[in-house]
């Protein structure tokens, strides 16, 4: 192997090693894990921060966009717990089933944790890491450098299992916020189990405050077992300083279905990351992913879908509007493994420009080693039709108006996508709001 | 009296191309003026300029609707102040509701207005009524606007807005073109509803036919981008028998 030249380090690379060396001994787990963290700071630290000629990183260089590490957050303090009760208001009302975690912290006592169903078990991350009971590393994301962070730094999240056949009706949210302070790092592991024949939707939104360059490095492992079905809906409404990172890693057994959907509109620098295994025959992934950006933010959505299995099918669809001087990055990547013959996959991608300084790079890409297969991707970037703007302007309707119709419609198809109302109109009136502050 | 509409010598360009040359048009409250002429005369064109459409330059002349400057105002401005576009070619506008696009409509030209917006349930029940009159099935209005409609849905559902925003002035732009005769008496019916002393109307047509069906008080002749006849309804009978040849002749 050739002798990588590497870069000088970043001040940001410089701290996390410092904070690494500071905290190790102090993070939950035995000796074992604490090897297993070593080991991923290790290969972490070996190549740094990823940077615009990692193909994987290719439009989202954190060596340039993340100028220092910060603090791990402290234990959230009584002002903080408070904070944590008012967040997630977006679903107030719909009934969901609250856990929530404020700075990186699983809040029980905040958290809606009574008449949980039977076959229902809830439980804080970092318990699970004291008793040894948490396998750390996560294995699709391979060596992808954000999931090596969360390996090594991984603290607190919530763990979730829901026992075969058990259909649970009431949506669990988790709720995470970073509250005020000093600017602090949050990492967090969360795990979701959903038996043969179980049934779950999962909601979790993010939000902090916008005076804060706080960074959160949130990873989630989802199993999707035989039969199964899980809904995930996350709604990234950082703060506007905020860096999120989020690794999704699913799951997916025969004839289950996962579907997800993404909506961002918060956060300075955003990169989500979903890395899909249909594992099992006739395995479903239905993937919906929109983001809604202004000012100079920077969001990317990378996933990759590997079709492990006969018979598997899996739809991508991602929709960026971006106004101002913000950057939309989709980067979609479907393999279809030896043998997984009849994959059905799809992906799609369309932005939309709504100034001449917003940016959309759209990287879609077939990886195929199977003969009998069905898989397409498109993308289309484009502004605002004015045909249609002016059409709606000559009913009486102002620009702005026209324009925010025209944007709906288009992100309407993506919210559509999500089987539940009242979660659909919770997106829709976070879509309304985006929309209102360009007024 | 101020007429309702007064254009003097307007001229406009398209991509560096004139097509309006000196357009004289003046036309009253409680009147119906048809305009009509040879295919690419620029009636579309005359009809995009009066609602603002962009890409067109106008390069001389003035308009004045009900006394206001209307070249000065927005598009959306000269809806609310009462001037209708039924297109020739409506376009479909996925996503977007036929009933949402109505009552956003409607509720921003009364916003504009100063007058009070209409209750959801409000508007429904007005849409429903003049679809019932205008034959259009209410699970149409569920569906995106235009999308998947036939070329007489789109025209009666043009009427339908048009009915629905009570215009001072409607600009129907070749409402007839795409439609069978069925379908023209329906959409004529709900035209000649709207006929009232207090609203004007500019009915573009190529052909005669429609104007058996809304009978105009002046007929006018445009070609190349002037009008350059002015007569009564026997004028629309004349051109059916003679053709447009002699005024294309007469333009070039
Ligand atoms: N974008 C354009 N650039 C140049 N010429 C145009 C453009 N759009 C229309 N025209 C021309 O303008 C003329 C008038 O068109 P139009 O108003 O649609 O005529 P009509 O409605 O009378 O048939 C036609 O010769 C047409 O080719
Ligand atoms: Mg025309």
């Amino acid at each position: 192997m050739n002798a990588e030249i590497r870069p000088a380090s970043t001040a940001a690379e410089i701290g996390l090693a410092d904070l690494f060396a500071s905290v190790r001994e102090s993070l939950p787990g035995g000796r074992d894990t604490g090897v297993i963290r070593s080991d991923a700071f290790d290969r972490f630290a070996a190549h740094g921060l990823p940077h615009s000629r990692i193909e994987a990183w290719k439009y989202t260089d954190l060596r340039r966009l993340v100028r220092d590490a910060k603090p791990l957050a402290q234990r959230p303090d009584a002002h903080a717990r408070s904070l944590g009760r008012e967040a997630g208001a977006v679903f107030a009302g719909v009934g969901l089933r609250r856990l929530v975690i404020v700075d990186g912290a699983f809040a029980p006592e905040l958290s809606d944790l009574a008449g949980l169903e039977t076959g229902v078990v809830i439980r804080a991350t970092i318990e699970a890491l004291g008793a040894g009971e948490l396998p750390l590393p996560l294995d699709m994301a391979g060596s992808d450098p954000a999931a090596e962070l969360n390996t090594a730094f991984a603290a607190d999240g919530v763990l979730i299992a829901v026992a075969p056949g058990v259909v649970v009706e009431r949506p669990i949210h988790l709720v995470f916020v970073t509250t005020g302070g000093a600017p602090a790092a949050t990492f967090t592991r969360s795990r979701v189990e959903v038996g043969s024949g179980a049934v779950l939707t999962l909601v979790e939104t993010y939000e902090g405050p916008d005076q804060s360059d706080y960074q959160v490095n949130a990873a989630l492992q989802v199993d999707v077992a035989d039969g199964a079905c899980l809904d995930r809906v996350k709604i990234t409404g950082e703060g506007a300083a905020a860096l999120h990172i989020a690794t999704l890693e699913a799951s997916i057994g025969a004839s289950a279905t996962y579907r997800d959907f993404g909506l961002t509109t918060g956060g300075a620098v955003v990169r989500n990351q979903l890395f899909l295994k249909l594992a099992g025959e006739g395995a479903i992934a239905n993937v919906h992913q929109a983001s809604l950006l202004s000012g100079r933010q920077h969001a990317d959505t990378t996933l990759v879908a590997e079709h492990a299995a006969v018979g598997s099918q899996s739809r991508e669809v991602f929709k960026a509007v971006v106004d101002e001087e913000a950057r939309a990055v989709f980067q979609g990547k479907i393999t279809v493994q030896p043998g997984a013959q009849q994959t059905d996959a799809r992906m799609m991608a369309r932005a939309l420009l709504l100034s001449d300084e917003a940016v959309a790079n759209c990287k879609p890409e077939l990886e195929i080693f199977a003969d009998d297969v069905q898989c397409g991707h498109g993308t289309t970037t484009g502004a605002l039709d004015d045909k249609l703007k002016f059409y709606l302007m000559a009913r009486g309707i102002p620009a702005k108006e026209a324009e925010a119709l025209l944007i709906q419609a288009f992100v309407g198809e993506v919210i559509d996508a999500v089987a539940r109302e009242d979660l659909r109109d919770a997106l829709s009136r976070t879509m309304l709001a985006w929309l209102k502050g360009r007024e | 009296m101020t007429a309702l509409l007064e254009i003097r010598g307007l001229k406009a360009e398209i991509d560096g191309r004139q097509i309006l040359n000196g357009l004289d048009l003046s036309v009253n409250k409680g009147e119906i003026h048809a305009i009509m002429g040879p295919n690419g005369a620029g009636k579309s064109t005359l009809s995009y300029v009066l609602s603002g459409k962009p890409g067109y330059e106008i390069t001389g002349g003035e308009v004045f609707f009900n006394g206001e400057d209307l070249l000065a105002m927005g598009s959306d401005e000269r809806a609310a102040k009462g001037l209708f576009l039924a297109f020739q070619y409506p376009l479909e506008i996925p996503g977007v509701a036929t009933l949402t696009f109505l009552r956003t409509a409607l509720n921003a030209q009364r916003k504009k207005r100063g007058e009070e917006e209409l209750s959801s349930p409000d508007v429904v029940k007005r849409v429903r009524e003049l679809a019932k009159q205008l034959s259009i099935d209410p699970e149409m209005l569920k569906r995106p606007l235009n999308v998947g409609f036939s070329g007489g849905e789109k025209k009666r559902n043009e009427t339908l807005q048009m009915a629905l925003l009570e215009p001072k002035l409607c600009v129907l732009d070749e409402t007839d073109s795409g439609l069978d005769i069925d379908a023209l008496r329906i959409v004529a019916d709900g035209v000649n509803r709207l006929r009232a002393a207090d609203r004007g109307m500019i009915v573009i047509t190529h052909y005669q036919r429609l104007l058996d069906y809304i009978v105009p008080d002046v007929v006018h002749v445009l070609a190349a981008g002037r009008i350059v006849k002015t007569g009564g309804k026997e004028l629309a009978l004349e051109l059916e028998a003679t053709g447009y040849a002699q005024y294309q002749s007469e333009a070039a």
